[in-house]
């Protein structure tokens, strides 16, 4: 397969600060990398070096095999960009926007117009294509930036954050728009800071922080980092306790965390089987259960236990 | 489905100038659209050619047989033009805060593209401000008395002029961080420029240690130039004798290539390496 993104060694200082700290990434075509991290990780700087817009300090970047130094025009040929604010501009119309983007590709005013009519069905913005974008919601300008960078149809798709302060459903909307994408044959660099939006949409993942790659991997590689299922268990009488541990022993790798009236265990590939049998060995033993469940890692346990901090938004959503 | 094959575009002029004008386009629809541009553009004009003209035409005394109004319009229309040339600048700055140029530096157009537009719109307003002024002044009772070709030529050296100052303004808003700091800084630099001419007063009543400044700031030799253009000094008027006030044209047209030989690749390194943050 070919290599649609490849960067080597990207170095990028701003003054005393290292945004970039030598980072690696590869894409092959067809497929999502999701490059995932906290805010300052390093994101945006690494989308501007491979979309053109920043020269690195250090590191060598192609895209579709052509050279971010050497060629920058050939590279602006293959890509479509969507940065983290969107780029519209709230005087025109959403037809207007997308127009002057494919005259600026070198389009024919029939080629251009034509496209922007095409790309704002899709987009659910054909009734407000001749309103100002002045008068769109958040949603409907991200939609509308995301098409910009679809003009000219490039091979590759450099999406900055492309949910981030979205509602859910206008989210959902977006990541079915970035599927639809995907499912056409296009290669796709997302960069995000919701662990369940790389989860969905990412073939691969990056995990970055202060500048540097410090975990890779599809989402089920990196949770099996973290270590497989676990079986948790609240029982109502903390006299009992003992018992329970004992019972969990019995199918635990490992140790058994907790104690008192919540315990938790991991547990090998058969997850659910185990947790047939401890549910059956609680039960027998007359034993009330509060609450019991096989619990999968998600990216936020990953992020926790690489970086030793939550990411920025687990505190929003637990609160949410 | 679109047919999106882009013929290749190979002289690189051509390519600048076509993607400037579909940049200048985009300003331009901006005129309908905006009320402060609007305000700018066609209503300020008007107000500056009358109120000069009622307010402060009997207050000034400009000498013997010169007529305020005659004598003042000259130097409303340099005004106009080089705060109307501020216009890059803000323009710039609120494209790079709002992240356009950083949508325009990700596509495969020219490199000075965004730049073209910008200031070729500025002309435009211009024009229409130039206009508009006219009117009012013909309303009020100026006339340009060296008939038509001259009078082109006044608002022709005014456009000029004009130009190269918003390739200076456009390359400030590159490199300033945010749009009240851009309009903040014109005015430092335009309202000193301006005022200390001979647009609103004659040269000869300012006090002799500004004298010097006075008499070597383009914005008097265009006022000059354009005084003299049109005929709105009187019979027998003899311009100071320095040289940039006996050759007012020679001395405009010199800045205007001095500004855009230095501007004109400052602005464009600075585009190439503009980032938002
Ligand atoms: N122009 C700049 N000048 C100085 N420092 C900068 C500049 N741009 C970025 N940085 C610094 O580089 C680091 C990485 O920034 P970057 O914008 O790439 O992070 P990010 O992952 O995109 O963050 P966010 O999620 O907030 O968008 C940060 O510490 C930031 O402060
Ligand atoms: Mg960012």
């Amino acid at each position: 397969m070919t290599e649609m993104i490849h960067a080597t060694g990207l170095v990028k200082r701003y003054g005393d600060v290292t945004a970039l700290v030598g980072l690696d990434l590869s894409v092959p075509e067809g497929t999502v990398l999701g490059l995932l991290g906290p805010n300052g990780a390093g994101k945006t700087t690494a989308v501007r070096i491979l979309t053109t817009l920043l020269t690195p300090d250090e590191g060598r970047a192609t895209i579709a095999g052509v050279d971010v130094a050497q060629d920058p025009d050939g590279v602006r040929r293959r890509i479509g960009l969507s940065g983290q604010y969107a780029a519209v501009d709230e005087y025109l119309t959403g037809y207007e926007n997308l127009e002057i983007v494919g005259r600026l590709y070198g389009m024919s005013a029939k080629q251009a117009g034509a496209r922007a009519r095409e790309l704002l069905a899709r987009f659910g913005l054909a009734d407000a294509a001749d309103r100002p974008s002045k008068t769109y919601s958040g949603g409907m300008r991200r939609r509308l930036d995301l098409a910009g960078a679809l003009v000219a149809e490039p091979p590759v798709i450099v999406l900055d954050e492309p949910t981030t302060g979205l509602d859910p459903r206008s989210r959902q909307q977006m990541w079915e728009v970035i599927s639809d994408l995907v499912d056409s044959g296009a290669t796709v660099l997302l960069t995000t800071q919701y662990l369940e939006e790389a989860d969905l949409l990412a073939d691969n993942i990056i995990v970055i922080d202060h500048g540097r790659a410090i975990a890779e991997g599809t989402a089920d590689q990196l949770k099996a980092q973290v270590g497989g299922e676990r079986i948790e268990v609240v029982v109502a009488d903390p006299q009992r306790s003992v018992e329970v541990a004992a019972i969990l022993k019995e199918v635990a790798v490992g140790d058994v965390a907790g104690g008192d009236r919540a315990f938790s265990a991991a547990v090998g590939a058969s997850g659910a089987e185990d947790l047939r049998r401890v549910l059956g060995a609680i039960t027998a033993a007359g034993i009330e259960v509060l609450d019991i469940g096989l619990r999968r890692p998600t990216l936020d346990d990953v992020f926790l236990s690489l970086t030793g901090r939550e990411t920025d938004d687990s505190t929003e959503e637990a609160s949410a | 489905m679109t047919d999106l094959r882009i013929p290749e575009r190979r002289n690189p002029v051509l390519r600048a100038l076509t993607d400037g004008w579909i940049v200048a386009k985009r300003n331009l629809i901006k005129i309908k659209r905006v009320p402060e541009i609007m305000v700018f553009v066609l209503i300020s004009p008007i107000m500056f050619v009358l109120l000069f003209a009622y307010v402060f035409g009997g207050a000034i005394d400009v000498g013997p047989g010169l007529d305020y109004k005659e004598f003042l319009i000259g130097g409303i229309f340099a005004q106009t033009v080089v705060f109307g040339a501020t216009f890059s600048g803000a323009a710039m700055a609120e494209d790079m805060q709002k992240g356009f140029i950083d949508r325009f530096r990700s596509l495969p157009m020219a490199r000075s593209a965004v730049l073209i537009g910008r200031t070729g719109s500025d002309v435009v307003y211009n024009v229409l401000s130039l206009i508009i002024m006219g009117l009012t002044g013909l309303l009020v009772g100026w006339r340009a008395h060296h008939g038509i070709p001259k009078m082109l030529g006044a608002f022709a050296l005014l456009l000029a002029f004009a130009y190269a100052i918003s390739w200076i303004m456009a390359w400030i808003g590159l490199i300033v961080p945010s749009v009240d700091v851009i309009n903040n800084a014109s005015f430092i630099v335009i309202m000193p420029l301006t005022f200390v001419s001979n647009a609103f007063v004659p040269l000869e009543s300012f006090p002799g240690f500004l004298r010097p400044f006075v008499e070597w700031n383009p914005v008097s030799a265009v006022t000059q130039a354009v005084r003299e253009l049109f005929g709105n000094l009187p019979d027998g008027h003899r311009a100071p004798d320095v040289w940039s006030m006996q050759h007012p044209v020679v001395y405009t047209l010199g800045w205007v290539v001095l500004i855009m030989v230095i501007f004109v690749p400052l602005s464009v390194q600075a585009y190439q390496r503009a980032s938002t943050k």
